[in-house]
């Protein structure tokens, strides 16, 4: 199978699961215990309000219907009206969609340092005291909730130190650098934590190879062998596990912006499920699950134009 | 397994311990340290959530306002008091019961239910199998956390609606483990002597297939629960877990950050608890799983 093959394979298997995704979340409501009209309005709702409701959010029609409104709202981003703020969800959430990717990306690139620094760093001392020493500081990290760390870097960096802003976004480009430095920073320590053992592990087996034992002897400075030969092929299964740990940082982002006050889509969903404004939560679902398909696509994808050798099931 | 001399391949060449011997004995040696030390970790969070009462003389819950803020290493408060006078060591304690019940419990369906799926569809491929893998690749598309939330919030906030959105959630990890070992031991000679010695096939898969297939399962409850403590923490901070006044790290951790500024010991001593706990879970799961 060629690269056009398999590229065309994973967009049906994309567009397949991105249906998928939309049958669970318009699923949802209808299966699980309960019913949305009193889960709104609260226990202590008249019948009457409630079926004026159900009416409301379209419930008494036939399934099928309701499925064909739910899939046609999606390319406009119209997702019903917010109960809380009674505002078009579409609107409300994609203001803040640019935030949380602001502070995702942001989190991807500290994450992107870290682990480089420290997985070489560890690889290149294996078995030293500092491999040692990185090992344990990152097992800690891998096991430390977002929340609690978050809240230590404020107490020190914030409260202690005074040299950043406690919680928010800033006004400015520059502002939202400083601001979401802390909570890109929170992210970034738990999703390398898990990076850094994998790049360790590549540097190490790659090391052994053949090709960059030939280009030691053909006398190559070990900056260039370990630039060149090294990490090219190291990195390649760390994209991957990256891919996969994506969901991770979409999920931390919620935690994280809660955290520090950041007004994303994360803030936004808490603050929906404890006013029970189930519109915004599911376009929140839906728009936060798109985004992992789209970067494991994108992941898969750019591996079969890194790496020429990748062959296709 | 195959990586794994025999004994005999070990010592009929020579009983001299030779360099790679040493090495591997010095490897064995550090994996069980991890098991040994993790366990004993979590035996002592165990053995303090049973004696909790024991451990310390005050009320986790009573309030007495005249003690509050009181910082770490106050007489009679080891560990200070919260913003209502609570003693932070006996808060502290007694949500070791509620976190340590949420890692045993929130694993138990998930585990079962994974396993059983996993060698179902493993074991039986076909369409079984393929309607499977693609159920699976839906729910990996949503991230673990929010989808979780989102189940919440429709069935409401509580203990008892985080036991069954991880529960829909949380299989599919095993499942996957499960039918990877599954499709590798289907063929096998005890498995093909079951069938021919006229075995029903309820019985092959569970009696002859599921235990020899259920190891990296087990090995995953520790992962697993060490996700399920940091997702119940998670979700009692975000407020819809664990609600106060009932003792839970994450919870208290909540509390605790309205105070960031007068009482820093407030968010940071439940975190080092669950950090424990954390660190316990993962050092066994860990040590189970590079030994295998």
């Amino acid at each position: 199978m060629g690269r056009v093959a398999y590229i065309r394979n994973r967009l049906a298997l994309m567009v397949f699961v991105l249906f998928g995704v939309t049958i669970v979340i318009f699923g949802m409501v209808r299966v699980l215990p309960g019913d949305p009209a009193f889960l709104i309005l609260g226990d202590r709702a008249t019948e009457e309000s409630a079926a004026a409701l159900r009416v409301q959010l379209g419930l008494t029609k036939p399934l099928l219907e309701q499925y064909w409104d739910f899939m046609s709202g999606i390319p406009q981003a119209k997702f019903g009206m917010s109960l809380l703020y009674r505002q078009p969800v579409g609107d409300l959430v994609l203001r803040r969609v640019p935030v949380s990717i602001y502070l995702a990306i942001y989190a991807m690139v500290l994450a992107a340092i870290i682990t480089l620094t420290f997985g070489i760093t560890a690889a290149l001392k294996k078995g030293r005291f500092a491999d040692h020493a990185i090992r344990v500081v990152f097992l800690l990290f891998l096991t430390t909730p977002s929340f609690w760390l978050g809240i230590l870097l404020i107490l020190f960096f914030s409260l202690r130190l005074r040299i950043l802003p406690v919680a928010g976004y800033g006004e400015t480009s520059i502002d939202h650098l400083r601001y979401l430095f802390l909570p890109a920073l929170t992210l970034a320590l738990g999703l390398s934590a898990v990076l850094i053992r994998n790049l360790r592990g590549q540097i190490i087996l790659v090391q052994r190879s053949d090709y960059v034992r030939t280009a030691r002897a053909k006398g190559l400075f070990e900056g260039q062998v370990l630039q060149r030969h090294v990490l090219r092929n190291a990195l390649m299964p760390v994209i991957t596990i990256f891919g996969l740990q994506f969901g991770y940082l979409v999920g931390g982002t919620v935690v994280v912006e809660t955290v520090f006050a950041i007004p994303g889509m994360g803030q936004l969903l808490i603050q929906s499920i404890t006013a029970r404004d189930y519109p915004v939560v599911q376009a929140i679902t839906l728009i936060s699950a798109f985004l992992v398909i789209i970067v494991n696509l994108a992941v898969d994808i750019s591996y079969s134009f890194l790496d020429p050798r990748v062959t296709y099931e | 397994m195959s990586e794994r001399p025999t004994a005999l391949e070990r010592y009929s060449w020579s009983d001299a311990l030779t360099a790679r011997d040493l090495g591997r004995e010095w490897r064995k040696l550090r994996i069980n340290s991890l098991i040994i030390g993790g366990t004993i970790l979590l035996l002592i969070v165990i053995l303090a959530a049973i004696c909790a009462p024991l451990l310390t003389p005050y009320d986790p819950i009573a309030m007495n306002l005249s003690e509050a803020f009181l910082p770490p290493l106050s007489p009679g408060h080891a560990l200070g008091t919260d913003n209502f006078g609570r003693d932070i060591w006996s808060r502290i304690v007694y949500g070791a019961r509620m976190d340590l019940q949420i890692a045993f419990l929130a694993v138990l369906f998930p585990f079962a239910f994974g396993s059983l799926m996993g060698v179902i569809t493993g074991y039986f491929g076909g369409k079984v199998d393929l309607v499977f893998m693609r159920v699976v690749d839906v729910l990996m598309a949503f991230p673990f956390l929010i989808l979780v939330i989102a189940i919440m919030s429709l069935l409401g906030t509580g203990m008892k609606n985080f036991y069954i959105a991880i529960g829909v959630v949380g299989w599919i990890a095993y499942a996957r483990l499960v039918r990877g070992e599954t499709l590798a031991t289907r063929n096998l000679e005890y498995v093909q002597a079951a069938t021919v010695v006229g075995c029903q096939e309820r019985r092959i898969v569970l009696r002859h297939v599921l235990p020899n297939c259920i190891q990296p399962a087990l090995i995953y409850v520790f992962t697993g629960m060490v996700l399920a403590v940091m997702t119940g923490a998670t979700l009692s901070f975000l407020g819809l877990g664990v609600q106060p006044p009932t003792p839970e790290w994450g919870a208290m951790i909540a509390e605790g950050r309205q105070f960031l500024l007068m009482a820093w010991w407030m968010p940071t001593l439940p975190g080092v608890a669950l950090l424990i706990v954390g660190v316990a879970l993962s050092l066994i799961g860990d040590g189970l799983s590079e030994r295998r």
